[in-house]
């Protein structure tokens, strides 16, 4: 469809970019990485600027701890590694030294679900988002668009607390404009609808932008929205949406247990349960694979949303 | 300046009152880990850390991260006695609403700069507020009390790595060698070696305190480690799980212990005798 485009840069490259801008801006903002400064393009980033961008070495651990140490006195850290070790390989220290202690440490994880591709089961974080949902006052965001990146990043840099932030590092799609207003747990309503609301996140947000498309073929009008924040989770918007159509399909690059779709449906069987159905690897390991072989694989292309739709629209309208 | 150990040993003694006084308004707790480590805690507290009760937060002020987290005890009975809050509150040590946890919390205790629990953590968290301190130019010291079971977590050897590299040396480490962990003996359960060998292994210069409840051999290790610029410092405390107290002393397994209103009375009276002996050399 019209609205995604391909952008210019990598997102890995608007990371480096937006980070040396706030690096600039704020000395308080340091950056430290697990050795894959080479793969996330920070680099540059780590030998221009010793003082507040580090090398740590391979030690996940070790990093989380340090960055939370450095926050109680005021610094500002953002620590990367693939999103597999930023998260369960340091679930403990990111619990205890960072959400328990109240730190301040802005976690990244590169390479969310399928868009680790050759890397592997080994690389795949399907369960990054499920570990740190349940972790209190934790927020999570699941990003694969470069304004939006940008805006995470700077926003998450100035409010105080704990974060993790997914994001695929080679994706170069856009469809926000620069003039694009966003709030930090306020869904993004991309295409208004009336049928069915398809609530998408990270790559999956593509998908069901293309799904959209196919179903107004249809004849069927669905309302997508970019739930970018995973916690805390837009209950407004998702109980005003699904009041008004009556049926939902979530969408997230994620096992479908713990994560986007686990939190909306928590929402919706609190307050207004309707028809919904869940598009994500179904509590599968990751494996080998190129991005599309994996997405069709896993069954969350667009098709396997059409499909999932088609399933909701007609258990609603059956219960009618 | 002189060391004047007969001051240092009677705070030490207090501590060691306090400690189990709190533990004993429980009714049980971790009483070896805490009283090993008292002497080092009478010496950082009595004589070597710039700070100011009345301001906890003041910003160049020293800091301590208890790793170890289950001695709180020691820690709570050492900020107590400095004027952080009253003794009294550490009646309520792990009761309902209490701000005295069984491990260290910075948010509900004064004086508290990190908290602790797992372990290990405690290693790299004083390591980047040390490097903070360090890239700020605060010119405070950070003191870091590691146990000697704790040295089983992978995460203190990455942390003693990056401090070595950062020459971190405004961090000065503790570890409490008191020879046992919760099921038995460090030898036994993973043989730890040489401590020293293994940190100047990493970089670090290692200094041995042979008696680690002696405040002296503590407080003359502090200053050697203070010297040394090159390099971050280690100090090994060689000490006695439930030192002070005989009968703790002489357990082979006192970690976490029951203690009755009749064991605090003995223990009460033994160390009036003991402040008495210092009182009189």
């Amino acid at each position: 469809m019209d609205r995604i485009k391909m952008g210019e840069m990598e997102l890995r490259k608007v990371f480096s970019k937006t980070l040396l801008e706030l690096i600039n801006n704020d000395s308080n903002i340091m950056y430290l990485e697990a050795d894959l400064g080479g793969a996330m393009g920070t680099s540059e980033l780590i030998a221009d600027r010793p003082e507040q961008a580090i090398n740590i070495g391979i030690m996940e651990a070790n990093m989380v701890g340090v960055a939370a140490g450095l926050s109680i006195k005021g610094r500002i850290p953002f620590v990367h590694s693939f999103g597999t070790f930023a998260t369960r390989r340091c679930a403990d220290q990111v619990f205890l030294s960072g959400c328990y202690n109240r730190a301040n440490v802005k976690i990244i994880g590169s390479d969310p679900g399928v868009s680790a591709e050759s890397n592997g089961g080994t690389h795949m974080p399907l369960e990054d988002v499920a570990v740190f949902r349940a972790f209190p006052e934790m927020k999570i965001f699941d990003v694969a668009e470069p304004n939006l990146l940008k805006f995470v990043l700077k926003e998450t840099s100035g409010e105080y607390g704990m974060s993790y932030t997914r994001f695929p590092r080679k994706s170069k799609m856009t469809y926000y404009d620069e003039q694009q207003s966003f709030e930090i747990g306020k869904g993004i309503v991309l295409r208004k609808g009336s049928d069915v609301t398809i609530i998408a996140s990270g790559l999956e947000v593509f998908e069901a932008l293309n799904a959209a498309e196919v179903l107004k073929t249809m004849g069927i009008d669905a309302e997508v929205i970019d739930m970018f924040t995973i916690k805390p989770i837009d209950a407004e918007l998702i109980l005003a949406s699904a009041g008004k159509t009556g049926a939902v399909v979530t969408a997230e690059n994620h096992n479908i247990i713990g994560g986007l779709g686990s939190a909306v449906a928590e929402v919706l069987v609190e307050a207004r349960p309707v028809p919904m159905k869940r598009i994500g690897t179904r509590d599968h390991f990751g494996e080998v694979g190129d991005q599309k072989f994996l997405l069709n694989k896993f069954g969350m292309t667009s098709g396997h949303i059409v499909l999932a739709v088609q399933e909701v629209i007609s258990r609603r309208d059956g219960q009618k | 300046m002189s060391f004047d150990k007969k001051k240092i040993d009677l705070f030490a003694i207090d501590i060691r009152e306090n400690i189990m006084r709190t533990i004993a308004s429980k009714g049980s707790g971790h009483v070896g880990g805490s009283l090993s480590i008292a002497d080092t805690l009478a010496v950082l507290y009595g004589e070597v850390m710039e700070l100011d009760p009345k301001n906890p937060k003041k910003e160049d002020r020293d800091i301590i991260v208890l790793s170890k987290g289950h001695a709180g005890p020691a820690l709570y009975a050492t900020l107590a006695l400095k004027g952080y809050f009253p003794l009294e509150t550490l009646q309520t040590l792990n009761k309902n609403g209490t701000i005295l946890p069984s491990h260290t919390d910075r948010l509900k205790t004064p004086g508290v700069d990190l908290t602790t629990g797992s372990l290990g953590q405690g290693t790299s968290l004083a390591a980047g507020s040390a490097l903070a301190d360090k890239l700020d130019g605060r010119g405070n010291y950070t003191y870091l009390i590691v146990g000697d079971g704790e040295l089983d977590e992978g995460q203190v050897w990455e942390s003693a790595l990056f401090v070595s590299h950062r020459n971190i040396s405004n961090l000065i480490t503790f570890i409490d060698v008191n020879g046992k962990q919760l099921d038995g003996t460090t030898e036994q359960i993973c043989n730890l070696g040489s401590i020293e060998r293994k940190f100047e292994a990493f970089g670090y210069n290692a200094l041995t305190v042979e008696d680690g409840n002696d405040t002296e051999q503590v407080y003359n290790a502090i200053i050697a480690a203070k010297a040394e610029k090159r390099k971050p410092s280690v100090i090994v405390l060689h000490t006695v799980k439930g030192a002070g107290i005989n009968k703790y002393a002489q357990m082979a397994n006192c970690h976490s212990l029951s203690v009755s209103g009749d064991d605090l009375s003995q223990i009460l009276t033994e160390l009036e005798e003991k402040r008495d002996q210092i009182r009189g050399c």
